[in-house]
């Protein structure tokens, strides 16, 4: 098996994602909005947001990541591209793990990219700026192959943007808890970073294992 | 073991079951109930209202149970195909679901007087209201998917992926520093509560598993039963005229 039907399948994606529907600004533009509208809803203090500031953009980036999620699967379903990757030589694990990827450079990256500046709408401080950073692009990873289970089960539906949402939410809170843990640890002096962060690398790194066999089951016996 | 999964099989196996079960639930309920309430001592330190817990902690492990029971049968959904685990994966979801909510609503009223506040987001309180959540997603997920083969597989995988929240509600007492006491029936070294206290706690929690049999196999049937009469109006609306009802009453399963 040579990795270049993975790679064709990989640049194929990015193409789609980039022609349709503008790629990763929408997600972009979208955590932007959803920064931006925090301070409205609980008021402009400054040292409120500096506080909650890690938590605000891990909600908004746990939010992002479902943009665009339910078309992940479905739009290969549609137009037959899914059948043809169901009767492939190469593993379904594996394309589903090349299609997440591509997903995660498209929606998960570039808001790790722009957290820092966000961050910095927030008040936070440069140690806080690396702690979210670095437990976005730890955790982000996590999200979107979670998120890929909800995009398989509801692969067929026609309108299933919302029960995604409300089967993969549950399951995304462990890694929000660590996440969180690990980006306010800065915060104060008794929260350690690495013991959460490190969870949440473990957790990212089980999701990588486990869910990609997930996702491909689900799109057998769902699109049969 | 395998004849009786046969649905042909199990409907009048459960119509002899179910009179002798609702006996037994009823008896257990009537034990359960007097022990709890009338012959238990009240706590020294919590007084009467530590009563909700004959309710509280049977609802507990039968909101584990269930989903236990519904992973048992995912697992018979996805390897064996088996229509009966459908009907008993969908049947077990609402009952889990309102297992959990009796005992979200009944530690609320419990930590009111104890503890001060009717909610904290502590790790024991948290992985069951996710648990909850869980509940009603597959819950959503049946009745959103309409081929019943089709929800069934799709419900039975997400079960298994929910399964990881089963030993985190287990073991959170243990693995945090939570408000939420730590095990005390089901624990290393025997339990830790009063036997007078113990027996009414222990009969309730067979009365409510025996309830929950009682109302699952009840679910099952009717699930049983809706398989049939879709496939009978399936069958009819498409003028199947050559297909003979007597016969075809035995089948069971959605269309593939």
């Amino acid at each position: 098996m040579s990795p270049s039907p993975l790679m064709a399948l990989f640049s194929r994606e990015i193409r789609v994602a980039r022609r349709l529907g503008g790629g990763s600004t929408m997600g972009i533009i979208f955590f932007l909005i959803l920064v931006t509208i925090v301070p409205f809803a609980i008021g402009p203090d400054l040292n409120l947001l500096s506080r909650i500031g890690p938590a605000i953009l891990w909600i908004a980036a746990l939010l992002a990541t479902l943009l665009g999620l339910d078309r992940l699967f479905q739009a290969d379903h549609e137009d037959g591209s899914l059948d043809l990757m169901l009767t492939s030589d190469t593993p379904l694990e594996l394309i589903v793990l090349v299609k997440c990827l591509a997903h995660w450079v498209v929606t998960g990256l570039p808001l790790v990219i722009a957290a820092p500046l966000f961050g910095l709408m927030l008040a936070l401080d440069p140690q806080a700026l690396w702690a979210v950073t670095l437990s976005l692009l730890a955790g982000t990873p996590a999200l979107a192959l979670l998120g890929a289970i909800g995009a398989a089960l509801t692969v067929t539906l026609r309108r299933g943007g919302l029960l995604m949402a409300i089967l993969i939410l549950p399951l995304a809170i462990p890694v929000l808890i660590f996440g969180v843990s690990a980006a306010s640890a800065s915060l104060s002096a008794t929260t350690p970073f690495w013991p959460p962060f490190l969870i949440l690398c473990a957790l990212t790194l089980a999701t990588l294992a486990a869910a990609p066999f997930a996702v491909a089951a689900a799109l057998r016996h769902m699109s049969e | 073991m395998w004849k009786y999964a046969n649905p042909t099989f199990f409907l009048p196996l459960v119509a002899k079951l179910l009179p002798w079960l609702t006996g037994a639930t009823v008896i257990a309920f009537a034990i359960g109930i007097w022990g709890a309430f009338f012959s238990a001592p009240a706590d020294y330190q919590q007084g009467e209202t530590v009563r909700i817990m004959y309710i509280h902690v049977p609802a507990a492990w039968l909101s584990m149970f269930c989903y236990a029971t519904m992973t048992a049968s995912a697992l018979g959904t996805l390897v064996w195909r088996h229509p009966l685990a459908d009907a008993a994966q969908k049947a077990a979801a609402p009952i889990g679901a309102a297992f959990t909510f009796i005992c979200l609503v009944t530690g609320s009223l419990w930590g009111k007087p104890m503890w001060g506040t009717w909610w904290v987001w502590d790790a024991r309180l948290t992985s069951v209201l996710v648990l909850f959540v869980i509940y009603l997603g597959l819950i959503a997920l049946w009745q959103t998917i309409e081929d019943p083969g089709r929800a069934a597989r799709g419900a039975a995988i997400l079960t298994l992926v929910g399964v990881v929240n089963l030993p985190i509600i287990k073991f959170s007492v243990d693995w945090w520093n939570t408000l939420h006491q730590p095990a005390s029936v089901f624990r290393m070294g025997g339990p830790t509560i009063a036997p007078s206290m113990l027996w009414p706690l222990l009969v309730m929690g067979m009365a409510f598993t025996l309830l929950f049999t009682t109302l699952h196999l009840m679910a099952t049937r009717n699930e049983i039963l809706r398989r049939r009469l879709r496939r009978l109006s399936i069958m009819a609306a498409s003028g199947d005229t050559h297909a003979q009802p007597t016969h075809r009453l035995t089948m069971t399963g959605g269309v593939e």
